[in-house]
């Protein structure tokens, strides 16, 4: 069976995937149990540009060092892991709604609605989304929630090309023909009948959205559109340690190389899962290969 | 020709939209653009006389009339920050971030094709090894990378300038000198910008290879006897470079969106430099104007696409 998670996981690299995603997703969860505040400021003087596995003078061990302000860049990793993965679901998410929404509107209703919907989605795909989000984020208070918004509402129009060309398919397959021959009403056709077999390819661009998300929102962070400090996200942890690159290169190295770990995590799972349900295929789409 | 005609005329959808969509956002957006221009020690009558300027004391239809008209006219206003005119600052720069992204768009085509294609055609520990640095480099944010490559290449072994287009004294080098100068600072930001496109590259073109590579014609070209090299690169190749193509026009936006960031990194004179320094100063109408003229870019880009793929492919006419 296509579906069966086991054969996935014989997949190496769905298994390093979830594996490292679950790990990150563990940490973001237990951030206080594994680290300390990651914004408090003690002994500056005394504890700041501490090298990975010090210890400073007030006895607190640093496994991946301090900051110019003393703060231990674990615990910044560790929160920041709550803020980079927190938004980049959420914004995957809201994409995952109105795509899934869009596509299926599209492809079970004809005439207008199909036209006005697929032409909106052509047109969202033309936009060049970084500076859509730069223009955003200019006129807009920068925060969390706009960059969910954003990314939201810039990210849905891959998944509803994919929502549209399966329910298309769908919507000609007996099953279908025999629910409505049944008088099963339209909107529950949609729904109950062909969604839940065509939201297959729906988990392969949520998972490479994902890795696409968190780079976004760091990327706005580290612009200082997004996130702000003293809040940490692996976006203004780069940031904060671009100016003490040459005394401190730990500060700007670890958010970045934690960032670089997930993003191909997700990326890894997305391309085993695609395999899975489409053995025939082996190509990474137009869409998937275009990145932000 | 007809259907690139009709796409021709989507594309300058496209393009009104985005300016239809911006006008909506300023107006959506918190925040008097009057007052934002005049400044917070403005009087109230400074504000109605910008407001009268700007004509925002006008019907909604006839603001976004006149919009439309000077945005086409090419009259973008002045920026905020500088004082200078908008067009002159944009104008400046896109030669810089011409020669960036075109440089290394071919660099990162050609060098991504080649992996891509030893990848399909090698198998094995080789395209596993190829796989997990092609998977890394499209994981790779820009802004890290080049930050690193600075690190390294900067600040440790002192090899390679961080910042700009050219150094101070460039103006008084000899021509070869001005020419390696130029080299020097493009080093950085072209190699950070096309490690990072090969990822993409590379992984598309191995999946379009191995998509032909299955066709029945490729097992004909085998069976008259062609050499293994022959069948790579004259049947699969040729026929997978034809999504390549689409790739290359739909990957401009996300290359000139890389750009962005890398130049912002290192100082690039180039528009997105003046795209980045103006969102952060809320220098509105560099903003706006930046990204209508992506936008063109982004249209054209995939219009060339499309004229090179039918070029390329009769059956797509």
């Amino acid at each position: 069976m296509r579906g069966d998670p086991r054969r996935l996981f014989s997949d190496h690299r769905a298994a390093v995937g979830a594996g490292v995603l679950g790990l990150a997703v563990l940490a973001a969860l237990a951030a206080p149990l594994l680290a300390g505040d990651p914004i408090v400021q003690r002994d500056i003087v005394a504890t700041r540009f501490l090298p990975p596995f010090a210890t400073d003078p007030l006895g607190a061990f640093h496994l991946l060092g301090t900051d110019r302000f003393g703060r231990d860049v674990w615990a910044r990793l560790v929160y920041g892991a709550r803020i980079s993965l927190g938004v980049g679901t959420l914004a995957v998410l809201l994409s995952v709604l109105i795509g899934v929404a869009v596509g299926a509107a599209a492809g079970y209703w004809r005439g207008w609605v199909r036209t006005t919907l697929l032409g909106l989605t052509d047109f969202g795909l033309a936009l060049p989304r970084v500076v859509l989000l730069l223009l955003l984020a200019s006129l807009w208070q920068p925060s969390a929630g706009l960059v969910i918004l954003v990314l939201g509402l810039t990210g849905w129009m891959t998944i509803a090309r994919l929502v549209y060309a399966e329910v298309r398919a769908q919507a000609a397959r007996p099953f279908v023909e025999s629910a409505i021959a049944l008088g099963v009403p339209g909107p529950r056709v949609l729904v109950r009948h062909i969604l839940p077999n065509a939201l297959t390819p729906v988990i392969v661009a949520a998972a490479l959205g994902l890795g696409n998300a968190i780079l976004l929102e760091a990327g706005l962070s580290f612009l200082g559109l997004g996130v702000q400090p003293p809040t940490p996200s692996w976006g203004n942890l780069i940031a904060s340690g671009r100016d003490t690159l040459v005394n401190a290169p730990w500060v700007a190295a670890t958010p970045g190389a934690a960032l670089v770990l997930v993003v191909v995590a997700a990326t890894l799972l997305g391309d085993a899962v695609r395999d899975r349900l489409d053995p025939g295929r082996r190509g990474v789409a137009l869409s998937e290969a275009k990145g932000a | 020709m007809f259907p690139l005609a009709r796409r021709a005329l989507a594309g300058l959808g496209v393009v009104v939209g985005v300016v239809t969509l911006m006008f909506a956002l300023l107006r959506l957006a918190p925040g008097d653009p009057a007052r934002l221009l005049v400044g917070p020690a403005a009087t109230a009558e400074q504000v109605t006389a910008q407001r009268h300027a700007l004509g925002l004391d006008r019907p909604l239809a006839q603001q976004y009339a006149s919009w439309l008209g000077r945005f086409v006219r090419g009259d973008w206003g002045t920026s905020i920050a500088t004082g200078r005119p908008v067009r002159t600052m944009l104008g400046q720069a896109w030669p810089a971030t011409v020669r960036l992204v075109g440089i290394s768009l071919v660099l990162s085509y050609l060098i991504g094709i080649a992996v891509g294609v030893v990848q399909a055609a090698r198998g094995g520990r080789l395209d596993t090894a190829l796989s997990v640095a092609t998977v890394t480099l499209f994981a790779l944010p820009g802004y890290w990378l080049g930050l690193m490559l600075v690190m390294v290449f900067t600040y440790r072994l002192r090899l390679l300038p961080a910042f700009g287009a050219a150094g101070f004294d460039a103006d008084f080098l000899p021509p070869a000198a001005r020419m390696a100068d130029a080299l020097r600072h493009l080093a950085l930001p072209l190699a950070t910008l096309t490690l990072v496109g090969i990822g993409g590259t590379a992984r598309f073109v191995r999946g379009a290879m191995l998509d032909v590579a299955g066709s029945p014609f490729v097992t004909v070209a085998r069976s008259k006897g062609l050499s293994e090299t022959q069948v790579t690169l004259r049947h699969v190749l040729r026929n997978a470079l034809i999504p390549v193509v689409t790739l290359l026009g739909l990957s401009l936006p996300t290359l000139f969106s890389g750009a962005v960031f890398i130049e912002a990194i290192f100082a690039w004179p180039g528009v997105g430099r003046v795209l980045v320094e103006a969102v952060q100063a809320r220098d509105y109408p560099v903003v706006l104007a930046a990204t209508a003229v992506s936008a063109v870019l982004v249209v054209l880009g995939n219009l060339l696409a499309e004229a090179l793929v039918s070029w390329a492919d009769p059956r797509t006419r």
